[in-house]
């Protein structure tokens, strides 16, 4: 009787189990593709229930919209879950599907100057320990870094060495030494990164006289030898034929407010005269030569561009192995597009600004 | 990135403000386009697409989508990716009928929620316009990743439906009913816009463009697990490096009858220490 009863009682939780299991499955002839990092499923079924287009289409979608749904939310209740803040949430797994980039893949950093030469003798780094035994405190203490080991600016004694000077200040000449080696250190790094980026450090090439500088260099170097002054070269006179140098300074020059009334009264009149003037102010010749020197240096930075990169990627294979040569064939055809359709603009404006003379010019027509 | 283009119906301007919405706040909705010297709209990205990959640059989105209106292509839509601001697939749909957010009434859900996506019919993995259509539709719909989500949270769905050559987009909203287990009973409600998409022509880039866009930097790549190897049965082997052992300290079971007794370790000693003034 018992045994009737207990097997009655199994079999009904069993069928209530059944049923509570049924208003959340869903039959399908394939299963399903999840990929709950993206929240996605891929139903690969022929939907077939779906094949005439009638009013019950809508219908049909929605349902089948909810039983793909039903087994995606499924998936979604089995993952492990958290409680944050009273609300369950769940961890998702990483998002299998692989999708396009939006930008490209870093580049590699070029190695620094220390890892060129470590490279070249096959140093390797020693594996070191991170504390170090401290005699003078008798403890352990960092290898480097806030309260280190073997500090030598922290010593109460310091012997004066046989051949200094015995009124030299020997604690301040370690804190000196100290001082020069950060800089020093501060320096190669911003070099490195400078050699990284591809930045132009303001190059110090014409500086050193060696007797066989070019002009360009010598002016340079007399430029910044002119700024180089603590009023930043405000108060360095000329030499008698020196030309004042072209450009330098502020940008906007301002008469001040009550100054010489005449030369305001002269200056105004010029004005007028410019604007009732029929004949333009430019001098053709000067802007012409001038474009057409900015774009001669151009092309000559991209060719110089194109060079390095040449000798770069011919030069050392490097970390990233393969070479592409599709895009950046893309990249040049696009550029050169562009190009074309800013020569395009040009001709046109020049063309506005000529008046009467036809003198400058001799590639833009 | 929603652009109108030179001639917009009111359908395909509705859809672009549609999916601006569903897609705020990382949608940028740019209406009526000009560049700004020369006064031309970007009137065919599939002829040119310098206008396009101009504005990506300038308001750093990669994803576009495009909408125009022509005598020849009625109500056309052009939904597109850019790798490095230059476009890499595009793809022009025709909308053939909708139904907008605002013609269903009902409760919407919060912007900004992620959305669930579900992809029905075996064409998306057939055709590969199709797969690219597909992992386009998955790009632009899917919102950020992120690792943690709320249960209680997913209220939207996305259902796309590729049938006789048509893709069928209808979004629901999503109601949990109680089921006798943990798992709740889903219920749909019709929400948001609803689009009947036709495939015309695409613009799919190049393989090796595609490999290139691809790439993905060392350091997200899965790390191997060494030390670790599997037999055809299934079963994990593992491989534990030990240090030289000191055989002279090695604990063994003492036998308490073997033991030395002191006088006889006495003895030892003192053979060993005649042995090595013998040797000296």
């Amino acid at each position: 009787m018992e045994g009737q009863s207990v097997e009655e009682l199994l079999a009904k939780a069993e069928r209530d189990e059944a049923e509570k299991l049924q208003r959340i499955t869903v039959h399908k002839e394939l299963e399903l593709e999840f990929d709950l990092g993206n929240l996605l499923a891929s139903d690969r079924n022929p939907p077939t229930g779906l094949r005439h287009a009638g009013p019950t289409q809508e219908a049909e979608l929605r349902a089948l919209a909810r039983d793909n749904t039903q087994l995606l939310i499924n998936q979604l209740w089995q993952l492990p879950t958290d409680r944050v803040e009273e609300a369950l949430v769940a961890r998702l797994p990483e998002p299998t599907t692989r999708l396009p980039r939006e930008k490209p893949v870093p580049r590699p950093r070029p190695l620094t100057r220390w890892q060129q030469f470590a490279r070249l003798k096959g140093i390797r780094p020693k594996k070191k320990t991170n504390l170090v035994w401290d005699e003078g405190s008798g403890q352990w203490r960092r290898r480097w870094g806030y309260q280190r080991a073997r500090d030598d600016t922290k010593e109460w004694l310091i012997e004066v060495p046989g051949n200094a000077d015995p009124m030299e200040d020997q604690f301040a000449k370690r804190i000196q030494a100290k001082k020069e080696r950060v800089a020093k250190n501060e320096l190669n790094r911003l070099r490195n990164l400078a050699r990284a980026h591809k930045l132009r450090l303001p190059s110090a090439a014409g500086m050193h006289p060696t007797g066989h500088q070019s002009k360009e260099e010598l002016g340079r170097a007399v430029q910044v030898a002119r700024v180089s002054t603590a009023s930043v070269g405000r108060f360095q006179e000329r030499l008698p034929k020196e030309k004042a140098p072209r450009g330098s300074g502020k940008k906007r020059k301002f008469q001040p407010l009550f100054g010489d009334f005449a030369a305001e009264k002269n200056s105004q009149l010029e004005m007028l005269r410019i604007m009732n003037s029929k004949k333009p102010q430019l001098d053709v010749t000067r802007a012409t030569n001038k474009q057409m020197r900015e774009e001669d240096q151009e092309e000559a930075a991209k060719r110089r561009k194109m060079s390095q990169k040449g000798k770069r990627k011919g030069g050392r294979q490097g970390p990233g192995g393969k070479r592409k040569g599709g895009p950046p064939s893309q990249g040049g055809k696009r550029k050169g597009g562009l190009g074309g359709k800013m020569n395009s603009g040009r001709p046109g404006l020049s063309g506005k600004r000529k008046g009467g003379q036809h003198q400058g010019g001799k590639r833009r027509k | 990135m929603l652009i109108k283009g030179g001639n917009a119906s009111s359908t395909v301007t509705q859809v672009l403000r549609d999916v601006y919405a569903l897609k705020k706040p990382y949608g940028v909705l740019y209406k009526k386009v000009t560049f700004f010297n020369i006064r031309k709209n970007i009137t065919r990205p599939f002829e040119d697409q310098t206008s396009l990959e101009f504005f990506s640059k300038k308001s750093d989105c990669s994803l576009f989508m495009f909408g125009s209106h022509n005598k020849k292509r009625p109500n056309n839509l052009v939904i597109g990716r850019m790798y490095d601001y230059h476009v890499l697939d595009m793809i022009e749909v025709g909308i053939e009928k909708f139904v907008s957010l605002k013609d269903i009434k009902n409760s919407k859900c919060p912007e900004g929620t992620k959305p669930m996506l579900i992809f029905a019919g075996d064409d998306f993995d057939v055709t590969e316009d199709y797969r690219r259509l597909k992992s386009l539709l998955i790009d632009f719909f899917r919102g950020p990743t992120v690792s943690n989500v709320r249960l209680a949270g997913l209220e939207y769905v996305l259902h796309f439906t590729a049938l006789n050559g048509k893709i069928y987009f209808r979004s629901y909203k999503l109601l949990l009913k109680k089921s006798g287990c943990r798992t709740p009973r889903i219920e749909l409600e019709e929400m948001g816009p609803s689009l009947d998409l036709v495939l015309r022509r695409t613009h799919l880039a190049s393989d090796d463009l595609y490999k290139l866009s691809m790439k993905m930097p060392k350091a997200l790549k899965p790390k191997k697990k060494k030390n670790v190897s599997h037999d055809t049965f299934g079963t994990t082997y593992g491989r534990i490096h030990m240090q030289k052992q000191d055989l002279s300290k090695l604990q063994t079971r003492k036998m308490k009858g073997l033991k030395k007794r002191p006088a006889e370790r006495k003895a030892e000693d003192q053979e060993k220490k005649s042995k090595r003034i013998k040797k000296d």
